[in-house]
This record gives structure tokens, sequence and C-alpha cells, in this order.
């Protein structure tokens, strides 16, 4: 029974992971062929980093991602420190099941809905054309960050004694102070997993960007979706290689952060 | 005391308003649109037109309910095996069940598309041991595979998280207590993981009712989807706000109703977002 599982686990495995690794076999090729290795070479990362539109939608996405991610951040965190004083009643869960609605409704229609919402906004203000672009498209991925910031913040919060900020302040502290000394480093686990887990959801995001990027601007997956339309490159392997590499990373100092989060959790106990 | 948490409560305001114009708004004005034609006069012509789109809508209902399912009765032994491992081992395993989920879905899509592609390297292998080439893009089963593989993960985290609350000791009474291995699974673990079923449910159906691109790649474009049908009225050359609006509606509503029945299955008191991390 023992051994059966493992093997059952072990295909699993291999499903996930087989494209990723046949992606990073083939980035290596020095073939253009998809289907048969020719030999290794590093001409595809070669042609990944001379190629200008390749660039040009990873500067992008980088800021993209930087700064919804910041703004998200900032903005999320303070609006769950609000949100955490409404302990029970209609209007916390009335706020709760808002914060959902980017979070359960389709990609598609989250993209849809907005890039109406711009295009009818602009056409009431005057401006038939050209309104999507770097602006609206960093509205779309703050908004859509925004519920994963303060739903992991908001447990932190919950799991702080209230008399914390009052103690702060009884010793002296303003209440500005107490915020900054007593209450944020405790929450910080939290905001650093908000932060990362938007950071990563703005960087991958297509769909919600397809709609709302306007034709000129481009992000790496828009990119990535108008190269595959036609005949399949290597070099987009290649990249996909260099993007596995960083989320496994990012993933590693998530988990970092946490485990030391509950080793201290358990040194307190 | 009673005014300062006023006052902190305020802090929420900002984050409120820009909620209800970036969220709830749009949701509006495509409503709005969806109820209007060309010109702005109110009409219920566009949802009256969806109708010519059953069959999409159909068909996608199908593929993904067969998808979900898949995933289902594959996430299930493994998540069950992972929560029986020890701390650390779990740790990894979820992470590696996850690493896959922050890989960009286009790219994955496209390697796969490569891996069955008629001489892609699952067909060089067939063809090598002689069972011959079999055609695999572009047909219904590639699409649905392409929906399991890409949200595999989904099924296989809440599944987790329920069963890593499932004490051991609970499994073990049931063991000395007389009930062979059908029992324990159909009397204990089945009830007490049906908050992780209803939200894996979801999680890998909502995705997949909408996606647009794997029945692109691995379909072949022969079978269009609603999220298809979406995209081609907003962006390609058909070019149909209105009718895109209604579409779009209607995929809200019949999702939104899905929900409402799954989360009858699901305790209240879980804010989501723990699942992912």
């Amino acid at each position: 029974m023992k051994t059966l599982s493992k093997i059952y686990n072990v295909l699993i495995f291999i499903l996930l992971y087989a494209p990723m690794v046949v992606m990073l076999i083939f980035s290596f090729n020095s073939s253009d062929s998809l289907g048969t290795m020719q030999g290794f070479s590093f001409q595809w990362y070669g042609k990944l980093f001379s190629d200008s539109g390749t660039k040009e939608a990873f500067k992008n996405t980088a800021i993209l991602a930087v700064l919804s991610s910041l703004i998200a951040t900032v903005f999320g965190t303070i609006a769950a420190v609000g949100i955490d004083k409404y302990r029970k009643g209609w209007f916390r869960s009335a706020v709760i099941s808002v914060t959902n609605i980017p979070m359960m409704n389709p990609e598609i229609v989250t993209g849809v809905s907005m890039m109406l919402l711009f295009v009818f906004g602009a056409t009431l203000l005057g401006n038939q054309n050209d309104v999507l672009g770097f602006p609206t498209l960093l509205i779309a991925h703050v908004t859509f960050n925004l519920p994963y910031v303060i739903l992991s913040v908001l447990p932190k919060l919950r799991q702080i004694d209230p008399h914390l900020q009052e103690a702060a302040e009884d010793l002296g502290c303003t209440p500005f102070r107490a915020f900054f000394h007593a209450v944020l480093p405790t929450i910080f686990p939290g905001i650093m997993t908000g932060m990362l887990m938007a950071f990563t959801m703005s960087l991958d995001d297509f769909v919600i960007s397809y709609f709302t990027a306007g034709p000129k601007f481009n992000t790496l997956p828009i990119y990535i979706y108008s190269m595959t339309k036609k005949r399949v490159r290597p070099d987009m392997y290649a990249l996909s290689t260099i993007i596995f590499a960083v989320i496994l990373l990012l993933l590693l100092a998530v988990n970092l952060v946490q485990m030391r989060d509950d080793k201290k959790k358990a040194k307190n106990k | 005391m009673k005014d300062r948490d006023l006052k902190t409560k305020l802090l929420s305001a900002p984050y409120l308003v820009w909620s209800v114009i970036f969220v709830v708004v749009p949701l509006l004005v495509m409503a709005y649109f969806a109820l209007t034609d060309a010109n702005g006069s109110f009409t219920f012509d566009n949802i009256i037109h969806v109708k010519n789109y059953a069959d999409i809508f159909l068909r996608s209902i199908i593929y993904s309910i067969a998808a979900t399912l898949i995933c289902l009765v594959l996430a299930y032994p493994i998540a069950f095996s992972i929560s029986q491992c020890n701390p650390n081992k779990q740790r990894v395993m979820i992470m590696l069940v996850m690493l896959p989920m922050w890989m960009s879905l286009l790219l994955r899509t496209y390697a796969m598309m490569g891996i069955l592609s008629d001489n892609g390297i699952l067909n060089s292998f067939f063809t090598a041991i002689g069972l011959g080439p079999f055609k695999m893009i572009g047909t219904p089963g590639a699409v649905i595979f392409g929906m399991v593989y890409n949200y595999l993960p989904y099924m296989i985290l809440p599944l987790y998280s329920v069963m890593c609350k499932i004490e051991k000791s609970t499994i073990e009474a049931a063991q000395d207590l007389g009930c062979n291995a059908f029992h324990v699974f159909a009397k204990i673990l089945l009830p007490l993981s049906l908050p992780g079923i209803a939200s894996g449910l979801t999680m890998v159906f909502v995705p997949s009712v909408s996606t647009f691109y794997i029945s692109q790649k691995l379909g072949g474009g022969l079978f269009d989807l609603i999220g298809d049908t979406i995209e081609r009225q907003f962006l390609g050359s058909t070019g149909g706000k209105n009718l895109g609006a209604a579409i779009s509606l209607i995929l809200m509503i019949l999702i939104l109703i899905c929900m409402a029945i799954m989360n009858e299955f699901t305790d209240d008191d879980n804010e989501g977002g723990g699942v992912l991390f």
C-alpha cells in the first residue's frame, strides 16, 4: 500500500513537472526543433536577451509588478487595520465579500468589466480612444492585488492582543509610534506574504492585463501570448526557464520567512 | 475608546471607495452594456442573442465538469498521502505542488502543446515503440487534459488543508472499532473533507469554464469555449461589446449560482487567502 501510494505521488509530480522539464531541456537545444535534442547551446538565451521586444515587455512587467505590489501592500495594510476593528456584523461580512469578488470572479469577467469601465468612463469624459495603457493596467493590477494583501494581513491582526497598542500608548507612545513599534512588527510576516503574493500574481497575470492594457502596451505574458500565436520558438522556453528559476527563489524566500515565523511561535509557546 | 476605534475604522474608507469604483461599478457597467445596444438604448436583444451560443456554453460546462471531477479523483489520494507525512516532508511536497501554479499558464500550456503535438515527444515515443502516432492536439480530450494539468494544484491544496486537520487518532479509532479501509473512507475521511472538496471543486471549475488559452492551443481552435467567444467579441474581428458584455454577465451569474451551492458545504469563518500559502 505504501509503495503503491509513493508510485502514485511520483506519477502526479511527473504530470505536473513534465512540461517544465521539457522547456528546461529544449531551451538548451542547438537547433530550433522542439521534438528532438540536437546538441547543447546557449543560443536561445542569447537571442532572448538581444530581442528588443522581450526586453521591453520584461521591463514593463517588472515596473508594473513592483509598483502595483507596493501600492497594494501599503494601501491594503492600512485598509486591513481599519477592517480589523469591525469584529462582527453585516458590515464586516459585506467588506469581506467585496474583497473576495476579484478572487472568486473568473479573471475574464474581471478583465472585461474593468475594460468596459475604462472605456465607458473615457466616453463620459469626452475622450473616445486610447484610454487603455499603463495607467489603466496599473489600476487593474492594484485592484486584483489588494485582496491578497488584505487577506494575508487580516489573520495576523486577529492574533494580536488588542491591548498591545494601548499598552504602548500608556507607556508614552503616540498612536502612530505605537502602531509602528508594537503592531507593525507583529503583522510584518503577513505583510511580506501578501506583498510577495501580489508581486507574483502581477508578474504572472495574463487575462486581466490582456483586456486592460490596450494595443500599445506589452507586458511579458501579453508578449508571450502574441509570440505563441505564431510558430513556437525555443527562446520562449529559455524565457520560461528563467522565470521558473526566479519563482523558485521567491517561493523559497516565502517559505523561509514562514519557517522563521513558525519557529518564533514555537519558542514563545 | 469608542472614538479611537472609529478613527481606526476610517482607515478602511479609502479602500472601500476604491473597491466600489473598481470592483462593483465595473460589474454594473458590464450589466449596462449587456442591456443596451450600440446607441445606448435599453434592449434585451443581447441577452436573447446569447442563446445562439448555448452549444458553446454547454460544451464549456461539460468539459470543465469533466476536468473538475478528474482533478478530484486524481488529487484526493495524493492530498491524503501528503497529509500523512511528517511536517517537514509536508512542507516540501506542498511547495512542489504550488510551484507550477506560479509559472505562466501560457508557457505551461504551450509546452504541453509541444509534448502532445503530432510530431512531439510523446508521439516520437509512441512511434519508436511501434504503437504509431496518435492525434492528440485538436481533440476534446486534449482540452480537458490541459484543464486537469493546469488546475490540479488548485484541487490538491484545499483538500490537503482540510485533511491535515483531521486527527490521526480519529482514523485509528475507527480502525480499532473494526472499520475496513472503505468504511474509514466513507464514514470518516469523506465527511470531514467535504469543505475541502467543495472549495477545490470551485477553484478548478471557475478557471476551467472561463479559459480561452487552453482551448485555443490544445483544441487546435476547433472547440470554442465561452472564454474564446468573449475574447473575440472584445478583441477579435467580430467586435461586439454589448454582446460580449451579455455573455460575460451570464457567465458570471452562472458561476455565482454554482458558488452559492458550493458555499453551503464550506465553513463560514474561512476567509480564503490562506489556501495559497
